[in-house]
């Protein structure tokens, strides 16, 4: 099927290719059978008017995208500072879309109505001090805002408090895995390094440091609405990026450094699935999924469920090769549930407790099949630097 | 009076400066004469681009087709990498990573600066050719030899880096993080660090020839735009491209020699590794302050190209010649304080953000200058629409598209959410990919003529252009909307998150016109390759061009000149003016008496 629509597009294109000379030769007719491959008054005509079809091309795609993607674009935001966040976004559009328009039109206009011929002459027009003035101006003003407004909202969303009341949650990111860790009744992280990894403390959580004792550790998170929650990232092995689409929320996770990032979540996962624009959306990924499914289902294979909205939480800088796939589930509860959720969960050091207390008998096998492998290894590493003594005494 | 200027290079043709014999090694392959070394500059760019422009075909399919099976895909990839046809996910980080390379690198830096600086600087400022031939020579060769490795290091077994054409540690370390941190990541860094050397003796050679070889009467401000933009480009190029070079080298130790610049605390494997107290991001500051400043020493070039064809085909002056030379110095002297502007989210200091955001939106203002300044220059101009002026207009058109949406990304509120997203693919890739690369074709086909003594087809150029015009923004502009949806960049498919199921269709229209876009770039190869053998004969002056390189016989000769170097007398911009019949003035035409200076 896709080979046929290949071979018809090509055929399409030959066909469009051939038509589009026949064209260029046609136009040629007439103004002397010049060969010069410099353009010809006839060309200069043809190629104006071809630039103004341009220009149409343009505007026409441009409003063909708004109007056909547009609703593809993030719609309303899940967290506070988001509305700073999209309110400078919106402007900032307005102003693009404006120049855009303008300068465009200017640029393919200019080429239409100036397309040249043998009896014209240019303007000789050089400089003019007024009007470079006028364009290094505007640009200024228009920048200096932009920039006040954009440092005012950077430094509102980036800057947490000291004593602001707080919800610290570590989100720990790993080849190809989110895991998050909550501070417990303290509120304090306990200390954590890579080098402290054993068995489930796969975060490698400092158990002797007394704030260590309450943390909790889970896979999927879940947040309060209305409370701030204020993110330390760590990775263990690569970078990765704690992507938040819904919420504008963004931080990379840097392995040897703890990164952070804070918000205020606005919308329980339920009310923003109520969202109307969400449930259009949602209802046009289920029609796309049925779709797919009646050609998976005819091909043998298996239907595709259909979807329900949950807010994710993405890694969006390269991992490694199953980075498209490195997601977690993010839920936001009213502050009731989600205190009930976390009240549920036992905590690292219960969790050690029980592992060890149910490993113990396994514990020694596991110990020497260790060792034997270290031994393996170190007797290689003896042969090959006997053998590299060897060569060198010669 | 003009006519009498015209033919005052054309008696000059009965003595050769330099003569001696060429053979056919030491003319065509180790060749010391700068405008055969910017053909070899050319043909490999055109080359690697072929290479990298396919790449971007492949995984744009993927893309489209999640995990189908091409019989494309096996041919050229492999059983290993596209086992029955469907594209490996490590492969296709593979093949996105030396895409980015190659385009950046070795098309876009090379391809374009070293093919016209090299073909331009000489004849536009009148040398008998660069300051230093032999080190011109070595310079294209490493350019080469870096390029054969680049290329080898798609055979090896684990396959070429796959780190991202940014190589952020840890993963370009790790081989344990991702296959192609082995071999292939050795091989790039290798390549890169010979790049990097070849890319110095370029530029301080082209530095070197501008500040000293001028012929009389070559004032800076007598100096074509194309020059003014290749000598700043150098500058550029000399103060960054060493930070990348020690920045490879210190990934180089980590890697091979256990020493932790830019490693710490790393469990991978199930074991910790000995790294500790160093910082990836320490990496990004060195990678960028050469990575910012090197998308203008990509565009840069493009700028100067499509100033002198657009005043050229205008007939008209260049307006505001020295604001162009301003804006030209304050984007590059701004080029080099803006690199954290790739690291907003990085995690260094927010209040570094801050500065960062403000550098990068005061480059908006030169911009901005430059644009408007190229749109007057078409106003009541007499515009001849040939092949290259086609191409620069369409540059100014992609550069202004691609160009406001850095507006968005330079604002460190706004990138926060559309970083590493689709919206930053479709926004570099409109303002220094499509423009760069449309300022190289405009180039190739204005100066086709100075290069091979024939001129190209117009009317393949025709279509050439305007398909890959409607193709290029067939395929950027749609991906702003599923960047805005907040699909990351360098996913092998989306398919994992139903949540973007509904930009599927895009991807597919996006592809579309991709694969149309690049099936008619071998128009543009047909052309170029036949024309050099078939082409029309080209005359001495085909675009009624004022600058020193059209007095220069058809038929290159070692020293470019025949007889005395010209000596120059005016600005390059002499188009229509008022004090002369003729629509053009050369350089070296002497002012007539009484004759005033119409422009600052």
């Amino acid at each position: 099927m896709t080979s046929l629509l290949v071979i018809v597009v090509l055929v399409l294109l030959a066909v469009a290719l051939w038509q589009l000379t026949r064209i260029f030769d046609l136009t040629q007719v007439g103004a002397s059978s010049d060969d010069s491959q410099v353009a010809s008054d006839n060309d200069n005509n043809v190629q104006g008017y071809v630039m103004f079809g341009f220009l149409a091309f343009i505007y026409i795609f441009t409003i063909y995208g708004l109007l056909k993607w547009g609703n593809l674009a993030l719609h309303t935001p899940a967290s506070e500072h988001g509305l700073l966040v999209d309110n400078l976004m919106n402007i900032t559009w307005v102003l693009i879309f404006v120049v855009q328009f303008i300068t465009q039109g200017l640029l393919y206009w200019f080429s239409f109505k100036n397309r040249g011929n043998k009896d014209k002459k240019a303007l000789f027009f050089a400089d003019s001090n007024k009007l470079e003035a006028l364009w290094s101006i505007i640009p200024s003003v228009v920048l200096a805002c932009l920039i006040l407004y954009g440092l005012y909202a950077w430094n509102n969303i980036m800057f947490v408090d000291k004593d602001e009341d707080v919800i610290e949650i570590e989100l720990y990111a790993q080849q190809f895995k989110w895991t998050a860790r909550y501070a417990g009744e303290d509120n304090v992280l306990g200390k954590a390094n890579v080098r402290l990894i054993e068995g489930i403390n796969t975060l490698g959580v400092d158990m002797s440091d007394k704030n260590s004792a309450d943390d909790i550790v889970v896979s999927e998170l879940h947040i309060p609405k209305g409370k701030k929650v204020h993110f330390k990232m760590r990775s263990q092995d690569v970078l990765h990026s704690a992507y938040f689409p819904h919420f504008r929320a963004q931080m990379n996770c840097v392995p040897g450094m703890v990164t952070e990032f804070a918000f205020v979540p606005t919308y329980t996962t339920a009310e923003y699935r109520e969202l109307p624009f969400m449930i259009e959306k949602v209802a046009n990924i289920n029609k796309l999924r049925a779709e797919n499914s009646v050609k998976l289902v005819a091909e043998g294979g298996t239907a595709l469920d259909p979807y329900t909205f949950d807010y994710l939480l993405l890694c969006n800088k390269i991992c490694g090769a199953s980075h498209y796939n490195m997601q977690m589930k993010v839920v936001v509860d009213t502050p009731e549930d989600y205190k009930k959720w976390l009240s549920e969960k036992t905590t690292l050091a219960q969790d050690i407790k029980a592992a060890k207390a149910s490993e113990k008998p396994a514990e020694a096998v596991k110990g020497t099949s260790d060792s034997t492998i270290k031994d393996t290894v170190n007797a290689v590493v003896d042969t090959v630097a006997a053998a590299i003594a060897k060569v060198a005494m010669k | 009076m003009s006519a009498e200027a015209h033919g005052h290079d054309h008696g000059h043709d009965h003595e050769h400066e330099h003569h001696h014999k060429d053979t056919f090694i030491t003319k065509y392959i180790f060749s010391i004469d700068h405008k055969m070394i910017a053909k070899q500059y050319l043909v490999t760019g055109i080359f690697m681009g072929i290479i990298g422009i396919a790449m971007s075909l492949l995984f744009r399919m993927q893309l489209a087709w999640p995990e189908e099976s091409f019989k494309i895909f096996n041919v050229l990839l492999g059983d290993k990498f596209a086992p029955d046809g469907v594209m490996a996910n490590d492969i296709y980080l593979a093949l996105v990573t030396i895409h980015g390379t190659i385009m950046v690198f070795f098309v876009l830096t090379a391809g374009l600066s070293g093919t016209f600086s090299n073909l331009l600087i000489p004849l536009q400022i009148g040398a008998r050719d660069m300051a230093s031939g032999f080190m011109n020579m070595i310079s294209y060769w490493l350019f080469f030899i870096s390029a054969v490795i680049m290329l080898c290091s798609l055979f090896v077994e684990a396959g070429p880096a796959s780190a991202g054409w940014t190589i952020y540690p840890p993963l370009s370390a790790l081989p344990q993080a991702i296959p192609g941190s082995g071999t292939g990541m050795t091989l790039w860094l290798v390549s890169m660090a010979i790049f990097i050397a070849s890319s110095l003796m370029g530029s301080l050679n082209y530095i070197v020839t501008v500040i000293n070889l001028r012929t009389k009467g070559m004032s800076m401000t007598r100096l074509p735009l194309t020059i003014w933009t290749f000598f700043v480009t150098a500058i550029i190029g000399v103060i960054s491209f060493p930070v990348l070079l020690s920045a490879a080298l210190l990934l180089i130790f980590d890697r091979s020699f256990g020493t932790s610049f830019f490693l710490s605390d790393i469990y991978i494997a199930g074991e910790v590794l000995h790294y500790q107290g160093g910082s990836p991001v320490l990496f990004e500051h060195l990678f960028w302050f050469l990575g910012h400043p090197e998308v203008y020493i990509v565009i840069l070039p493009a700028m100067g190209l499509v100033s002198e064809i657009m005043a050229t085909n205008a007939r008209k002056p260049i307006f505001g010649y020295r604001a162009m030379i301003m804006s030209v110095l304050a984007i590059a002297f701004l080029s080099t304080i803006v690199w954290g502007h790739h690291m907003f989210i990085s995690g260094m200091n927010p209040f570094l953000g801050s500065v960062f955001t403000f550098t990068t939106l005061l480059i908006a203002i030169p911009s901005a200058v430059k644009a408007f300044n190229w749109i007057t220059t078409l106003w009541k101009g007499n515009l001849q629409f040939n092949p290259a002026m086609l191409f620069s207009i369409g540059m100014v058109s992609t550069f202004i598209t691609g160009g406001l949406t850095g507006i968005i990304l330079g604002d460190s509120t706004l990138d926060i959410n559309v970083h590493d997203t689709y919206f930053v693919i479709a926004h570099f890739h409109l303002v220094m990919g499509i423009s760069a690369l449309y300022g190289m074709f405009a180039g190739i086909y204005h100066w086709f003529p100075k290069m091979y003594g024939r001129m190209l087809n117009k009317n393949l150029g025709y279509i050439h252009f305007w398909i890959t015009a409607v193709c290029a923004y067939g395929v950027f502009f749609p991906m702003h909307f599923i960047g805005l949806a907040g699909l990351p960049r360098r996913y092998y498919t989306n398919t994992n998150f139903p949540l973007f199921d509904d930009l599927q269709n895009v991807n597919v229209l996006i592809t579309t016109f991709a694969l149309v876009g690049g099936a008619f770039q071998l128009i543009f190869l047909y052309n170029f390759f036949s024309s050099i053998f078939y082409g029309k004969k080209a005359v001495q002056n085909p675009w009624k061009s004022t600058t020193l390189e059209w007095t220069t016989p058809v038929e290159h000769i070692h020293g470019n000149w025949p007889g005395e170097i010209p000596h120059v007398y005016r600005w390059p911009y002499d188009y229509s003016n008022p004090n002369h019949d003729v629509d053009f003035v050369p350089q070296n035409v002497p002012m007539k008496e009484g004759e005033e200076v119409l422009h600052h």
